[in-house]
């Protein structure tokens, strides 16, 4: 539009009366003083601009080209959605090259009455207690940070040497920064006679749900 | 000698990359930034306070400089290291006792205490200045996403020895992924995407799973971190530390004194 600033800009005026977008306004008026003058009885009748114009064959109409458009953006959001998707659903693993998280401990009778027996520990993570009258399996996660505590047998609790918290033979916390009881898993019989651990099912103490089913298995020798 | 080092400097070699002369003029030194793809991220000027010391601490520099000496050794350490539960350890243990140049691996490590450092200290320093005053505050925000990138990739980084403390640390710090909105098993929100006894976010499929590939650290973890560590996130604060010095110069290069 700078062009249009030099003296020999009067030519313009016959072009097009009305200003364009863009264009100064005092060259309008210029524009529009310079028209006057002139007759304008062929442009009288007909409209400067056509409204509408039907597109011809292999053209796009405006609004045509925006639904096309709008289709190609939506197609594109929901390939890249997808994409994002799939990334996700790659990035999850289907084999784990962990222990299963359901597993038989043995026979009831293979367990001494008043021991913590340690013998799955390393492998499952669990402690299998042995009652007087029956089993619970203690998660070996410290509910403080998720170490791994140590049974102290002389001294009769959990101790865990991250940050000190200790934990009674139930798994009710005592001492050190650990603000609840370890977790229990569920124990029941398998049809084999054998004891079967189910880590999918935990169960709190602070919920109450220590007295449910499968969070202690009632057996007497 | 003089006639030497004209007839090089008139070779078409020479001027085929350097397309000014010395840069003792105002606009030959305009040019020498402007037509380097790597001074062209750096201010065209710099203000007399910009190289004082007591006004940057140069902590900003510190950190790219400490950026580049831990890609160099990691990229080195790349070559010794390998990421398996069985051979982790042993790799580490022989870039110290066997490897020549044993303390590559520990520059690598102070270097990257040092970073964390420079990099609070740098934030420090901004802070004071007032440099994250209009127009710096999206440089600000980059800024931030490359102290937390920074902190991932301290945080990575510390597995790879694959030794007890590594194993703990990450399983501490992982334990909080349990705790995320929705997406974590352990999280508020997770309890609402359950249908009839049914979880749809527990530990073997929640954010915490994604992350280390299990259920618990283990190798899937290792691997993970390590490629996070080596490719993921320096890419990324690469990236962003070209946008982050490109804004210095663009919002006006470095701030002035308050």
């Amino acid at each position: 539009m700078r062009g249009a600033d030099a003296p020999g800009a009067g030519s313009d005026a016959r072009r097009d009366a009305r200003p364009r977008p863009g264009e100064r306004h005092s060259e309008a008026i210029v524009a529009q003083t310079k028209t006057q003058q002139e007759p304008k009885a062929q442009t009288a009748d007909e409209p400067l601009v056509p409204l509408k114009t039907a597109p011809l064959r292999g053209e796009v109409s405006r609004r045509g080209f925006f639904s096309a458009l709008g289709l190609g953006w939506a197609a594109f959001t929901a390939a890249s959605a997808a994409s994002l998707g799939v990334m996700v659903r790659f990035m999850m693993p289907t084999v784990l090259y962990e222990p299963p998280q359901e597993f038989k401990a043995g026979f009831p009778v293979d367990f001494a009455v008043g021991a913590v027996d340690e013998r799955f520990k390393a492998a499952y993570g669990v402690w299998i207690v042995r009652e007087a009258d029956g089993f619970y399996a203690l998660s070996t996660v410290c509910t403080h940070l998720g170490c791994t505590p140590n049974w102290l047998a002389a001294d009769e609790k959990f101790k865990c040497p991250c940050h000190g918290s200790g934990f009674i033979r139930t798994g009710i916390n005592v001492e050190g920064p650990a603000p609840r009881p370890l977790e229990r898993y569920k124990i029941t019989l398998a049809e084999d006679g054998q004891i079967l651990i189910d880590k999918n099912t935990k169960y709190q103490e602070e919920k109450g749900q220590w007295s449910l089913d499968g969070a202690f298995l009632h057996y007497s020798a | 000698m003089q006639k030497l080092f004209k007839s090089v400097r008139q070779s078409q070699l020479w001027r085929s990359i350097f397309r000014h002369g010395y840069p003792d003029t105002p606009r030959n030194r305009t040019l020498a930034v402007l037509s380097n793809v790597f001074l062209h991220l750096h201010p065209v000027k710099v203000r007399r306070s910009g190289i004082r010391l007591s006004y940057t601490w140069c902590m900003g520099g510190l950190t790219f400089f400490l950026f580049l000496v831990l890609t160099l050794t990691g990229l080195l350490l790349m070559f010794y290291y390998r990421p398996t539960a069985e051979l982790a350890y042993q790799d580490i243990f022989a870039l110290r006792e066997h490897v020549s140049i044993g303390v590559m691996r520990e520059m690598h490590r102070w270097g990257a205490h040092l970073m964390v450092i420079t990099v609070w200290l740098h934030m420090y320093r901004v802070f004071l200045t007032g440099s994250y005053k209009p127009p710096r505050e999206f440089n600000w925000n980059v800024g931030v996403i490359l102290l937390v990138l920074t902190l991932l990739l301290s945080f990575t980084g510390y597995l790879l020895p694959w030794d007890q403390l590594a194993v703990w640390a990450i399983t501490v710090g992982t334990n909080m992924a349990r705790a995320t909105p929705v997406l974590g098993h352990e999280g508020p929100g997770a309890a609402l995407l359950s249908i009839g006894g049914l979880d749809f976010i527990h530990a073997g499929d929640d954010v915490r799973f994604g992350l280390l590939a299990g259920r618990f650290v283990g190798e899937g973890a290792l691997l993970r971190f390590y490629v996070l560590h080596c490719v993921g996130f320096p890419l990324v604060a690469a990236t962003l530390m070209a946008v982050h010095f490109w804004r210095v110069r663009k919002d006006g290069g470095i701030s002035g004194p308050l």
